[in-house]
């Protein structure tokens, strides 16, 4: 059974005169590409369109559509923040062909009939393919574990506590132990509690010269590191979730290194922005893991470029108006992503050249899928057609309105962007077009 | 029989148009501070006159939307604002739509029906006068925010010292006791900064963080010091079980102030309300070094300036002639 369930088709179409690129397949060339009943059946020049649709994708990349580990679709419990349809059709809008939701619903996703419900819902609404996370403990209470192989069983993508972290050592070990009947991955929010209570933002100059109670790297990377040793005790994969500071990152690549099988990911928010932006108090900045340091910022940067951390994940995390319409401080942590990630790393890592093209690419789509488990979306002859093409030369302002998502807590509003997804094929069919 | 009184006008320079908010010393530049300060000494000479009333803001509304206790700040807006002939309209939170659930947005539009020129907020949390001054079109005046900042205590405190010591530029201040949570250590210390005057930070190691400047654990450090000025420890801002210090007992016997830690000459600050016998020997406070009351003095006309500053766009008014009976 694969984990992930939406709507699927058959459609039939020719981009004709699109820059390829997938860098897994070693393909970058200007080429046509004809899709056949949903599946890609040619690859060259001057195919015959066989009286399909033709999209002229002259001046365009074609790459394979993202993948994001990590997003928040709120149902159930909170519908009128994100639902299945609202949260799929923000993930198509943003060049998505497959997106993990996170378990942290009202209530929690921990036994097979809410997963198998939420699976059902998901197969008639969601504009592509969701995997469903269910939680390690029941109610995310950190005390009992969850049936974790009857969940896999019923279709269970990963599973994860995110919201919070696995708070006992000894209750992780054993979930780790234990998962390896899953073969789902183990993703972890990795924090620890009492050093990052009462905070509001990175731990550092700003938070002192604001006021606002600090959040430590420490707070993260001992968390990491305890995982890390755990994963490698036990000799199960983990996966640490919206990685943020310098320390976490080091001792993630001193774990591969050593041979732990453990992947990373990092948001566009961490690696886009710093903790000098709070100095503004918009409670659209506000984010667990919360901005860190430049310094910080950088070491994410590098990571991804090397490959220590193999993912992109939005950590979209959508919230009513009401919710962040209050002082800072009572705010709720978390900001919307799935909409604007390829653009806001396209704007503030390819063009300033910190990344290269590809690289973000290979970022946003084989990494993710390879930390989780998923199938890679690829552009090869007999593929399943799950491709995205992005306009680089577009530039546009992220304004409310743009949004597909139910909620706008963005923390990119008003700011110009520079590329734009125009086309998003997901699971054999058409999910988006701008 | 009355006479014509005038507020001298070489005392309000022509200035830039003053800044549309007052939400953080770090908004200000020295010359803010220099006119404010000018301005605030020109009113304290209307102060000294039987009739205290200037008509500079008749018919302007100022609203005072306190929604965490105080006394000094308070009652120094609204008399402030009386001062000056404005009207007041004072919302606590207690006894308000607050108690029914009513976001600060909401209450905020919902006040500014009444079309206030200023918004004074006071408030607990961190970011509230930010957000009163996104969705209002008043001048809004950040009378404390959480632990963030409290701007019109900072000047008066330079006010304060300004008036004491005949200057503010190469003065050394050191501040005292619980910094992590005190808004008026962090206005004191930009400000102080912008005029010139130096600064060290004296307490417990996790109440006095590192970022925010020199240092030291040691009381002895205040020896150098024109102005010791001592901050509450603020009880209500602690999170639950953090152990900051490990009793109060322990703080006041390494860090109060009592006569025998002072130097004859220097001065003692504290922004109120004081918690006698633990951070302030109580023979401090009542003594001459003490410039408590002058700090409340000070309140007074440094608020008025502040109100006049954001009301009166472009050069000063001056030459406003005031009726004195």
């Amino acid at each position: 059974m694969s984990v992930l369930v939406g709507k699927t088709g058959r459609d039939d179409l020719v981009v004709r005169g699109a820059r390829i690129v997938d860098p897994t397949e070693g393909i970058d060339a200007v080429l046509d590409l004809r899709i056949d009943h949903g599946t890609i059946s040619a690859l060259g020049t001057d195919l015959d369109a066989n009286g399909h649709r033709v999209l002229d994708a002259d001046g365009l990349v074609l790459a394979p559509a993202f993948v994001d580990p990590h997003v928040h679709l709120r149902t159930p419990g909170r519908e009128d923040e994100e639902t299945i349809a609202s949260g799929t059709a923000a993930a198509a809008a943003g060049g998505y062909c497959a997106i993990v939701a996170m378990p942290n619903t009202d209530p929690v996703v921990d036994s097979t009939d809410l997963l198998r419900g939420l699976r059902a819902r998901a197969l008639d609404e969601a504009e592509v393919p969701v995997g469903f996370a269910a939680a390690i403990t029941v109610a995310q209470a950190g005390a009992q574990l969850t049936e974790m192989g009857e969940l896999a069983e019923a279709g269970a993508a990963a599973f994860t506590d995110d919201g919070r972290p696995v708070a006992s050592a000894g209750l992780l070990r054993r979930a780790l132990e234990y998962n390896a009947i899953t073969g789902r991955p183990l993703a972890l929010h990795c924090e620890e509690p009492s050093l990052t209570r009462g905070g509001h933002m990175h731990m550092g100059a700003v938070s002192a010269e604001l006021g606002l109670g600090g959040w430590p790297s420490l707070g993260e990377s001992l968390c990491v590191a305890r995982e890390l040793a755990l994963a490698g005790d036990t000799a199960q994969p983990v996966h640490l979730m919206h990685l943020s500071a310098r320390e976490s990152v080091e001792h993630l690549r001193a774990a591969q290194a050593a041979g732990v099988r453990a992947t990373g990911e990092a948001t566009p928010h961490h690696l886009c922005r710093t903790d000098e932006a709070l100095r503004s108090l918009d409670p659209n900045l506000k984010m667990n893991p919360p901005l860190r340091s430049a310094d910080d910022r950088a070491a994410l940067v590098e990571a991804l470029r090397e490959g220590t951390i193999a993912a992109v994940a939005t950590d979209h995390a959508p919230h009513s108006r009401e919710e962040k319409d209050v002082p800072f401080e009572a705010a709720p942590f978390g900001v919307t992503g799935l909409e604007t990630a390829f653009a806001a790393l396209y704007t503030h890592l390819v063009r300033p050249g910190l990344l290269g093209l590809e690289t973000l690419l290979e970022r946003l789509s084989a990494g993710p899928a390879r930390s989780l488990g998923l199938e890679r979306p690829r552009i090869a002859v007999g593929a399943p057609a799950n491709l995205v093409l992005l306009d680089l030369e577009a530039t546009w302002r992220v304004r409310e309105a743009c949004f597909r998502s139910r909620s706008t807590n963005s923390w990119l509003l008003g700011e110009r962007l520079h590329g734009k997804v125009t086309t998003t094929i997901a699971a054999g069919r058409v999910a988006y077009e701008a | 029989m009355t006479e014509l009184h005038v507020v001298p006008g070489e005392l309000l320079p022509p200035v830039a148009p003053p800044k549309r908010h007052l939400l953080s010393v770090g908004d200000l530049t020295r010359d803010d501070v220099e006119r404010l300060l000018a301005t605030a000494r020109s009113f304290a000479r209307s102060q000294e006159r039987d009739n205290k009333k200037l008509p500079t803001l008749r018919g302007r509304l100022v609203l005072n939307l306190f929604f965490e206790s105080s006394t000094r700040t308070s009652s120094s807006f609204e008399l402030a604002a009386k001062r000056l002939s404005a009207d007041t309209l004072s919302i606590k939170s207690a006894g308000s739509s607050v108690e029914k659930g009513e976001s600060l947005k909401d209450t905020a539009l919902t006040l500014s029906a009444y079309e206030p020129d200023v918004i004074v907020i006071r408030h607990p949390q961190i970011g509230a006068p930010q957000l009163v001054a996104a969705v209002t079109e008043a001048h809004v005046v950040n009378a404390g925010d959480g632990k963030h900042q409290h701007p019109t205590q900072a000047l008066l405190d330079l006010y304060a010292i300004q008036t004491e010591l005949g200057r503010l530029e190469g003065l050394h201040v050191a501040i005292v006791g619980d910094v992590l949570h005190s808004r008026v250590a962090r206005s004191l210390l930009q400000a102080l900064r912008l005029v010139g005057a130096r600064t060290t930070l004296v307490g417990p190691p996790p109440l006095v963080p590192p970022e925010l400047g020199e240092r030291s654990y040691d009381i002895g450090a205040i020896g150098d010091a024109d102005v010791v000025y001592v901050l509450r420890m603020q009880h209500e801002r602690m999170l639950e079980g953090a152990n900051y210090v490990p009793s109060l007992r322990e703080y006041t016997a390494r860090w109060g102030i009592t006569p025998e830690r002072l130097r004859p000459g220097q001065r003692v600050m504290h922004p109120g309300p004081m918690n006698r016998g633990v951070e302030i020997d109580p023979r401090v406070a009542d003594s001459d070094a003490a410039l408590v009351v002058d700090q409340v003095r000070a309140g007074l006309v440094v608020r008025m300036a502040v109100l006049y500053d954001l009301l009166t766009r472009g050069p000063v008014l001056v030459e406003t002639a005031v009726e004195v009976a």
